[in-house]
């Protein structure tokens, strides 16, 4: 209950709305009252002689009154439903704005579906409480109280028998829908059961064939499926009580109403007219009563989606702005620096990079080589800050990374990661993802540069093409040259390449290196590879292995070094060799 | 502005027409087998569709006849009629409504067990073109979609149309000219509802698809945080989710405005009915040509017919959903991609092991051949190793071997018999199969191991496991044998694994055994408990195996180097170093340091 309380400023911020939703819940339910009361009167006029003319007069009054509480019904909806929907924007769009700032460290512990599980479910179960949870609560509690105090003047002793059965009726739901509710998450695990089980089996679909398992998967199969029609026929038998039930109690209201009413209008201390009013104001009853049983589960419901939300909201950012950023730092030239540089991705997890020294002056060229997860892409992670270091500086320009403004730092970076990512948008809205303001210009030449452009040029709809799913699936060639285009769109200080050309032949790189020499004058260029072909210009070149240097130098010292360079270097020629045969 | 794209709903999503007679015709033959329920279904649903209706007329009874007349006693009676009627509703709709679930989970247990068994039926051609997320859906939701039609769908249905029927007959029987008037609101709210329905059904497809862009646009975002971040973005996607998040919100308080409209109205409607109850009837009662008790029947009638009508109209949605639903369904079900069984097997009883490729040609698509002419036999108890660049084939020669693919051209003899003359499942029997990424199934280490096959004993299960290595580090666990495999084996490391599928293999003790050797790396001490129980597991049966082991390759019998689709060399480990050709380049790229790990 106590995580809704973390609501009351959205509240603050559609105060008005929800104070004129309040003011309509009660017009709609002082003109719904009416009706029964001229309901009474018409049928109490009927047997005292009453005129045509009056007659029709109450119809009408009838009618009216309908109208009039109808009126305001639509703008309960129109205000406190609306009211809800705006605050579940404004929650969803605080959510959203908290995720973006969190660092890649949370994004790797935490799975996506969980996220995208919060975001959507809770936050509708928050709106369910925002919306109809409060505008029901309101309505049926100023009904009750009105329908209650009028029907208690025709005759108190009927009233209090008529709604005996009526908090059973709450208590039922309450009871019923909460039921139901467990029934149906045991229902939804075991389908979720059901649903890893095909998932399994058909991945497996090899092994299950050559072991010739196919039958004792059908039966395990037949298990689970008999499981979920168990648990689902589970629900069921709470479930089919609902409707019966809310039938029994409530025609047991108006039987009770009938017979002590009936007593009553025959011993003439109750008018017939006055029974019907009573039997109708019953019918206006039962709802309230219902959504009030309701209500307490949507509550208790949203109480706990509130609670996981709040966990989230209450994540701190890791990578930040803090005191020592220098905001004077408006742009960096390039040079980059590792003192003494240690990392490891967690407190008992093992050291992954380990006292790493490295001066990379503003301009140069520099590759990093070694086998997979030995440390590269780490290391490249450290200069825009997507990671901090363990111990040790990273320095850019001289000055410690911590002390740049993040924005400043990122926007000088151009990093191509080793997972080629693109949005499902169009090639362009890509490839001038960073770029602060659309130039056509920046567009034709960074796809010039990487080589992208050719193939551009065979798409009917260019630079507009749709990637993705529902577009154009790129080959992993096509998205790597892709993603360097994007990076060179902001006209990087730095450009860092993660093993960016390994899908894209080597007649191709040579060309995309040939132009990037002369983009990249007085830039810095940091580039990992597996390719000997792509680092051996380089002016530097380290090998990295177990998160230590070990070795460096050119292309020529390292193949001298007849070390792990020269080893990697010797494997390639063999394979070109191969390819030739 | 930049605005980005979300990705519209998926094929799944879209609907099409609500009726098609073929579709449904197929659909009756699942309820077939349960004609019993739906009769009995309908039966119940005359008998107490009229019992609702009935109670508005016995109250007229009791305010006309009893409490017009003060008797006491009369009341009394009617009040108990009400009491039972009550009582007996309550308790048929109870069993009605559990029997026509019943019956609608009966029927879809029926047709998921259909589409499971089917798709294992499938041969892997089918499975490389289909994404097993597609499979998955078939088989769950879209059996899901069908719930609905055929639990409540077909019985309510009746159960709707039976109390519209009653309530008419009622009122008919009390007043012809009252009914009339009252039910001249009638065609209003059919009316008002059926526009109801079709404006939300149409609010809501669009609530949907700006949920789906919602959800994408947060799904791909969240997956590409790092892409955003780096390129300093988060501001402006800030921006473009408000856009995103702004639609979903008017689109629903679009849908809020037709509830708004729609509930009202009907209460207004109602209200009309009751006026003109009065007004009409109670120009009548002044005339005496009728009782107050026939008025105060009727306003409990108004509030009756909206429930079945309301109801009605939403079968429309059903039938949509499900036309869609079971067309997909049974598309999966026409799926003909199946390898069959010669009609007369040639019997295989504990084969030999031997096994000859005679100019093998092979193409997973038409045409691309994968395989060129590759003819080579192995001798019964021979082990082979096969070697190559990465899409030399490799892979191919033991997909083709147990049948998973068909070749095109050649032929595959095991003892001389060719495998597409034997019944697949004896084929299998013969072969075990050791893949290079193991699958592992949630289940425990020993259901992992025997694969659910009684024939299989803990014994042998222990005795396997045993060999390969693997007991040492399963009797460690908490539960020994029965610890659970937790998602994809999450908790087993890499090379336990390994011995975990190695284990399998040897329980079902083929005469062939196939292996794919994995590349994965695995420290030092692991390397070794593969190495010896590799050693293990191909004594005293034929092997082919795809070998990435300098120890495999050194110990085989006969190694094949294929290049490009091709066989080109074929020898022993020395003959081909020997003779200097692609496996000594292969063996240098491939095998050389790890001799000097080794040494």
């Amino acid at each position: 209950m106590k995580s809704l309380l973390s609501l009351k400023k959205y509240f603050a911020r559609h105060k008005r709305k929800l104070l004129w939703g309040i003011v309509f819940i009660l017009l709609s339910n002082i003109t719904q009252v009416y009706v029964p009361i001229f309901l009474k009167d018409g049928i109490d006029g009927l047997q005292s002689n009453i005129s045509h003319s009056e007659i029709l007069y109450y119809a009408l009054l009838i009618v009216g009154a309908a109208l009039l509480s109808g009126f305001f019904r639509f703008l309960i909806r129109q205000t406190i439903i609306v009211v809800s929907r705006e605050i579940e924007y404004d929650l969803r769009q605080d959510f959203w704005s908290h995720l973006q700032n969190l660092s890649l460290r949370y994004y790797q512990n935490t799975s996506t579906g969980d996220l995208m599980a919060h975001a959507t479910n809770d936050i509708s179960a928050v709106r369910m409480f925002v919306g109809p949870a409060v505008m029901y609560s309101i309505d049926t509690s100023t009904k009750m109280i009105m329908i209650i105090a009028i029907i208690t003047t025709f005759d108190w002793q009927l009233t209090i028998a008529a709604l005996l059965p009526l908090p059973f009726l709450s208590y039922m739901v309450y009871k019923l829908s909460k039921k139901i509710h467990i029934k149906f998450e045991k229902i939804q695990e075991k389908f979720s059961e059901l649903t890893t089980k095909a998932q399994e089996s058909f991945s497996g679909i090899r092994v299950i064939k050559s072991y010739l398992r196919e039958e004792s998967e059908i039966k395990l199969f037949e298990k689970l499926s008999e499981d979920y029609l168990d648990k689902t026929m589970d629900k069921v038998k709470v479930q089919a009580w609902f409707a019966p039930l809310l039938f029994m109690i409530t025609g047991l209201s108006i039987i009770i109403a009938i017979w002590f009413g009936g007593m009553k209008v025959i011993e003439q201390s109750l008018t017939l007219g006055e029974l019907s009013a009573f039997i109708v104001y019953l019918g206006l009853l039962i709802w309230p009563v219902i959504a009030f049983g309701w209500v307490l589960n949507i509550i208790q419901q949203s109480s706990a989606s509130m609670k996981r939300l709040n966990v989230i909201m209450s994540v701190k950012k890791e990578i930040s702005d803090s005191e020592e950023t220098d905001y004077f730092v408006k742009e960096i030239k390039g040079t980059v620096e590792f003192k003494n540089v240690s990392f490891r991705y967690g407190k008992n997890l093992p050291v992954v990079l380990d006292k790493i020294n490295i001066k990379i002056d503003q301009g140069d060229t520099v590759a990093f080589i070694g086998k997979t997860g030995v440390g590269k892409t780490t290391l490249l992670n450290l200069i825009p800050r997507l990671y901090d270091v363990t111990e040790g500086e990273v320095l850019i320009d001289g000055k410690n990374v911590k002390t740049i403004p993040v924005d400043v730092i990122r926007s000088s970076v151009g990093l191509v990661p080793q997972e080629t990512f693109l949005f499902s948008d169009t090639l362009e809205n890509n490839i001038l993802y960073g770029v602060k303001e659309k130039d056509e210009s920046i567009l034709e030449r960074v796809a010039d540069i990487s080589e992208i452009k050719k193939d551009v040029d065979d798409f009917p709809k260019k630079y507009q093409t749709i990637l993705g799913e529902r577009g154009l699936t790129l080959s992993g060639g096509q998205k790597q040259r892709t993603c360097l285009a994007r990076a060179l769109a902001v006209n990087p200080k730095i450009l860092i390449l993660d093993d960016s050309f390994s899908a894209v032949d080597t007649h191709t790189e040579e060309e995309i290196l040939r132009k990037l020499k002369n983009f990249m004058e007085n830039r810095t260029s940091i580039i990992v590879s597996h390719r000997i072909s792509t680092v051996k210009d380089s002016d530097k070149i380290f090998v990295i292995d177990n998160g230590k240097i070990a070795e460096e130098g050119t292309h020529e010292e390292l193949i001298e070094l007849n070390g792990i360079y020269a080893d990697i270097h010797q494997r390639q020629l063999l394979e070109e060799e191969l390819k030739q045969i | 502005m930049r605005k980005s794209i979300g990705a519209k709903p998926g094929d799944d999503e879209v609907l099409g027409k609500a009726y098609d007679s073929k579709l449904m015709k197929r659909l009756l033959t699942y309820v077939r087998p349960y004609k019993g329920y739906v009769i009995l279904g309908i039966l119940l649903n005359t008998l107490v569709a009229g019992l609702g209706p009935l109670r508005p007329y016995l109250t007229k009874v009791a305010i006309d006849d009893y409490i017009a007349l003060k008797d006491y006693d009369g009341l009394l009676v009617v009040v108990a009629l009400l009491m039972g009627s009550l009582i007996f509703q309550a308790i048929v709709q109870y069993f009605l409504m559990y029997y026509t679930q019943l019956m609608g989970q009966k029927i879809i247990f029926d047709l998921r067990m259909q589409i499971f068994k089917h798709v294992q039926k499938l041969a892997l051609r089918y499975f490389d073109k289909t994404p097993i997320g597609r499979i998955v859906t078939r088989n769950t939701n879209d059996v899901e979609a069908l719930n609905e039609l055929f639990s409540s769908g077909i019985v309510m249905v009746f159960s709707d149309i039976f109390t519209i029927i009653w309530i008419f007959i009622f009122m008919f029987s009390m007043s012809w000219e009252l009914s009339l008037v009252t039910l001249s609101v009638l065609p209003v709210l059919m009316y008002a509802t059926f526009l109801f329905r079709k404006k939300v059904r149409d609010a809501y497809r669009r609530v949907r698809y700006h949920l789906a862009r919602l959800n994408s646009y947060m799904q791909e975002h969240i997956t590409g945080m790092t892409i955003v971040q780096i390129f300093s973005n988060e501001k402006r996607e800030i921006k473009n989710f408000s856009d995103i998040n702004e639609d979903h919100k008017k689109a629903n308080i679009d849908s809020i405005f037709y509830y708004a409209v729609f509930y009202p109205v009907v209460e207004i409607l109602s209200s009309i009915a009751i006026g003109l109850i009065i007004w009409y009837g109670g120009g009548n009662v002044i005339q005496g040509t009728l009782t107050i008790g026939v008025l105060f029947a009727f306003i409990q009638y108004t509030e009756m017919f909206f429930r079945p009508i309301r109801d009605l109209s939403e079968k429309y949605n059903v039938m949509q959903t499900a036309m869609a639903s079971s067309e997909r369904i049974f598309k999966l079900l026409d799926n003909n991609t199946i390898i069959t069984n010669p009609e007369n097997p040639k019997p295989l009883k504990d084969s030999k092991g031997e096994i000859e490729f005679k100019n093998v040609w092979f193409a997973y698509n038409e045409d691309e051949f994968v395989l060129r002419d590759v003819s080579f036999k192995i001798k019964p108890g021979e082990t082979v190793a096969i070697v190559g660049a990465t899409g030399a084939g490799k892979t191919s020669i033991i997909n083709i071997l147990n049948r998973f693919y068909d070749i095109q051209k050649g032929s595959i003899t095991i003892d001389r018999i060719d495998i597409r003359d034997l019944k697949i499942e004896d084929l299998r029997k013969q072969i075990s199969i050791v893949l290079q990424d193991v699958v592992l199934f949630s289940g425990t280490i020993k259901s992992n191991i025997n694969l659910h096959n009684n024939e299989i004993t803990d014994e042998m299960v222990r005795k396997a496991a045993e060999t390969v290595g693997a007991h040492n580090f399963i009797e460690k666990l908490p539960k020994g044998y029965d610890e659970e495999v937790k998602e994809k084996g999450a908790t087993l490391s890499v090379g336990q694994k390994q011995l975990i599928s190695f284990s399998r293999a040897l329980a079902y003790d083929p005469q062939i055994l196939i292996l794919d050797e994995a590349t994965s790396s695995v420290d030092t001490e692991t390397e070794m408990l593969i190495q010896q129980a590799t050693e293990k597991l191909l004594v005293g049966r034929t092997s082919i195996v795809i070998a990435h082991r300098l120890s495999t390759i050194q110990n085989a019998d006969k190694i094949l180097v294929m290049h490009k689709g091709q066989l080109r060399e074929m020898g022993t480990h020395h003959e081909l170093l020997a003779n200097k050709g692609i496996y000594y380049k292969l063996y240098q790229l491939q095998y050389k340091d790890q001799e000097i790990k080794a040494s």
